[in-house]
């Protein structure tokens, strides 16, 4: 249970491997000490590495076996959390697949694991999570959307595809769950020096998954629902949107 | 008619939504008793409790407060047998001019009986009477497996009655309760006032004094540091005498109907209460207060409840609300209460008058907060940053002290400050087995704290 200051007890990472979500165990856990978390990955040295790096700050760590492209294994893995040990305070949907881009779009195979693990696995385990914060009557679920689901852009439209409709899916999943004391907030970072963006390019507004992370223990306190990283992101896209067609197209990016 | 409601505490922190079920006869309760779900049941009165103690987040709420008859008074005896729904505002009115008057008060008439048996509650005459469950001569008791247990002070049954004395609403729903009424003559008070110059001042004068008062109370500016830490106004008194009221009282000498000055109204921002703000509000108020003044007469309400003339005033502290922080320090630690002090006041966290008590016995309330001591009590409105820490590290100066906090008033403790600061809790929780070995009762505090 979430304490008067907004310190958690209990933590559910999705994707338990995630940069920007370990960073937001470490900010959750660096507010209050005594914190668990719940590491959902497929079973690999990185997810025992993720383990290592938290359990070595003093956060009690369990790992749980997690296959986004397998319905019976968030399944499983989502019901064993919640049935055994406490209430959870957090659940991160942070798994996600960039792939290859201009495979994702020619390939059937490639663009169908896209779509299995950045919006149907997204949507299936929202689902299920949805309805178990429901009956414990608080908590609060953060999902990773990104600024490219905003407008598709020619060098990654099809994972843009993903995050527009995963982004579509919670933004309306936290209206529907305000009632039930469940806060659902969308975080959509630009560009995020990690792993996944390694060897690309970082532009000027590039942050770190800690000042993502940062960005989004905030959104947490403040009960906010959406939470850009960084925050002028939000006017940048609004000018985007709008752009007509043919001047965006020259504008590259 | 169960409704799926948002609750949350007095200082409207970390709310959680439960099904709301408002109180129905014996048989009604019992019936919902057996469709408790996995979320568990909790009784809430008039969710006074600052923090999570009347929430229970996915399960069942008993609103208690449904239940507000008061079944019989025997004047003669000062007995009178209520639902615990009933609340101290209506005792009082209904009471005092009959010359009864509620044995313990808190900081606000808003409380209901089962509330107060709960959390045993103490008022400013603790040092003398005692908490509200010495008060209590008789309850009964809906426990998990349906049946309603009649539990005493001193039975067979006795643990559980002292196990639901400061429980929290853990061991099952107080339905009915017996209480001894106090004599008064007048619903008045007959009150000393004394500005003290700073915290030792303070202390002497109620360590010396304070057993010639029924009630006893300070009032400490927080903001003031270094050599006025602990400036503070000292107020006591006794019931007044029909004798002490002016002539032109004492034909209405029993009078009581307090009125409601102000509604807070709702939409006012978090942070209007700010270090300069508070300030300038302590420093008015200390000024105001008089070097001394003796046997002035106060009604009741403006003595004990000052805060009840402003409805929800709990929603000037604004969207991310308050917590209140209430420890007790024993004596011989008043080094540690300094010390505690002058942490809260180099922080500067913007918080009105601090509340100073001497404490009398402990009574046999297994997690009953009060023992022989000081009690230091503040609201401090959320979003100073560097709080929790703050918060935490007087804790441990508190534990260390064999001191702790109070589960009422609790909002962010850890379970095993907790397991500490309550020496008592596995004992409770061996006779909370023996009523409710599943664990159906539960609140978001419970499941917190792993009580
Ligand atoms: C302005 C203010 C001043 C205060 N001053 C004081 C003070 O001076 N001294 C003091 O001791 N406290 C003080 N309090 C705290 C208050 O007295 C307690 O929190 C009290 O328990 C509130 O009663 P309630 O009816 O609102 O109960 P709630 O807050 O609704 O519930 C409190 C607890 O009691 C349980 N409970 C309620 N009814 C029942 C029942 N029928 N059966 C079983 N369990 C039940 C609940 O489950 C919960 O655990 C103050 C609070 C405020 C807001």
């Amino acid at each position: 249970m979430k304490d008067a200051l907004g310190n958690v007890q209990r933590i559910l990472v999705l994707g338990g491997t995630s940069e920007i979500a370990l960073a937001t165990v470490r900010a959750l856990a660096r507010q209050r000490p005594g914190v668990q978390v719940v590491l959902a990955a497929r079973r690999s040295d990185r997810r025992a590495t993720a383990s290592a790096s938290l359990a070595a700050l003093g956060i009690e760590v369990a790992e749980v076996d997690f296959e986004a492209t397998d319905r019976a294994s968030y399944e499983r893995a989502i019901g064993f959390v919640f049935d055994a040990g406490g209430d959870v305070d957090v659940v991160l949907v942070a798994f996600g697949l960039l792939g290859d881009q201009e495979r994702a779009w020619q390939d059937l195979d490639a663009a169908l694991e896209l779509a299995q693990v950045g919006y149907a696995a997204a949507v299936g385990c929202g689902v299920l999570v949805a309805g178990r914060l429901r009956a414990q009557g608080h908590g609060a679920i953060v999902v990773m959307s990104s600024v490219a689901g905003q407008r598709p852009r020619r060098s990654n439209f099809v994972y843009g595809s993903t995050k527009a409709g995963l982004d579509a899916f919670y933004t309306g999943l936290g209206v529907a769950l305000a009632e039930d004391g469940v806060q659902v907030v969308v975080v959509r970072p630009g560009f995020v020096r990690s792993r996944m963006t390694a060897g690309l390019k970082a532009p000027p507004f590039a942050l770190t998954p800690d000042q993502v992370a940062g960005l989004i223990t905030a959104g947490l306190r403040s009960g906010r629902g959406t939470v850009w990283a960084p925050p002028a992101m939000r006017w940048v896209m609004l000018v985007l949107r709008v752009l007509p067609g043919p001047l965006f197209r020259r504008l590259r990016i | 008619m169960d409704r799926r409601r948002r609750l949350s505490g007095w200082g409207r922190t970390s709310p959680s939504v439960a099904t709301v079920h408002a109180a129905g006869d014996d048989a009604d309760l019992r019936g919902l008793l057996a469709r408790v779900g996995p979320r568990g049941i909790l009784a809430r009165g008039l969710g006074r409790s600052y923090g999570d103690a009347a929430q229970n987040g996915g399960g069942l709420v008993v609103d208690m407060t449904a239940r507000q008859r008061v079944l019989s008074v025997d004047a003669d005896a000062a007995l009178v047998s209520v639902e615990a729904g009933v609340s101290l505002d209506q005792l009082m009115r209904l009471l005092l001019p009959r010359g009864l008057s509620v044995p313990v008060s808190p900081g606000t008439r808003q409380v209901t009986v089962g509330g107060a048996i709960a959390a045993d509650i103490h008022g400013k005459n603790h040092h003398v009477d005692g908490s509200f469950g010495q008060h209590v001569t008789a309850l009964d008791l809906l426990v998990a497996d349906g049946t309603i247990r009649t539990l005493t002070p001193d039975s067979a049954e006795s643990p559980l009655f002292w196990a639901t004395v400061g429980g929290m609403g853990l061991t099952g729903l107080v339905v009915r309760a017996t209480l001894r009424m106090k004599r008064v003559e007048t619903a008045y008070c007959a009150v000393d006032t004394e500005r003290c110059a700073d915290l030792d001042d303070l202390m002497g004068r109620m360590a010396e004094g304070d057993h010639r008062y029924t009630y006893s109370v300070a009032w400490i500016d927080c903001l003031a540091r270094g050599r006025s830490l602990g400036r503070s106004v000292l107020t006591r008194g006794q019931p007044a005498t029909l004798e002490q009221l002016p002539p032109t009282l004492r034909t209405r000498a029993l009078d009581f109907s307090p009125r409601q000055l102000l509604v807070a109204p709702p939409g006012i921002p978090s942070g209007l209460l700010n270090r300069l703000t508070v300030r300038a509000f302590n420093e008015a108020w200390f000024r105001k207060a008089p070097q001394e003044r003796r046997g002035e007469v106060q009604g009741i309400a403006s003595f004990f409840h000052p805060l009840d003339a402003v409805a929800r005033w709990n929603r000037i502290y604004g969207p991310r609300g308050f917590l209140q922080y209430q420890v007790l320090v024993p004596f011989e630690a008043e080094d540690t209460l300094r010390r505690c002090l002058g942490m809260l006041s180099d922080a500067g966290q913007a918080s009105f008058l601090a509340v100073l008590k001497r404490f009398g016995p402990a009574n046999p309330g297994y997690l009953s907060f009060p023992a022989p001591g000081w009690t230091l009590a503040l609201d401090v409105p959320i979003g100073a940053p560097g709080l929790g820490a703050l918060l935490d590290r007087i804790d441990e100066e508190v534990l260390a002290a064999g001191g702790r906090g109070y589960l009422a008033k609790d909002s962010r403790l850890g379970a095993s400050a907790v397991a500490r600061m309550y020496p008592r809790l596995e004992e409770w929780r061996a006779v909370r087995r023996t009523v409710d070995p599943d664990g159906v009762f539960v609140s978001d505090l419970a499941r917190r704290l792993g009580l």
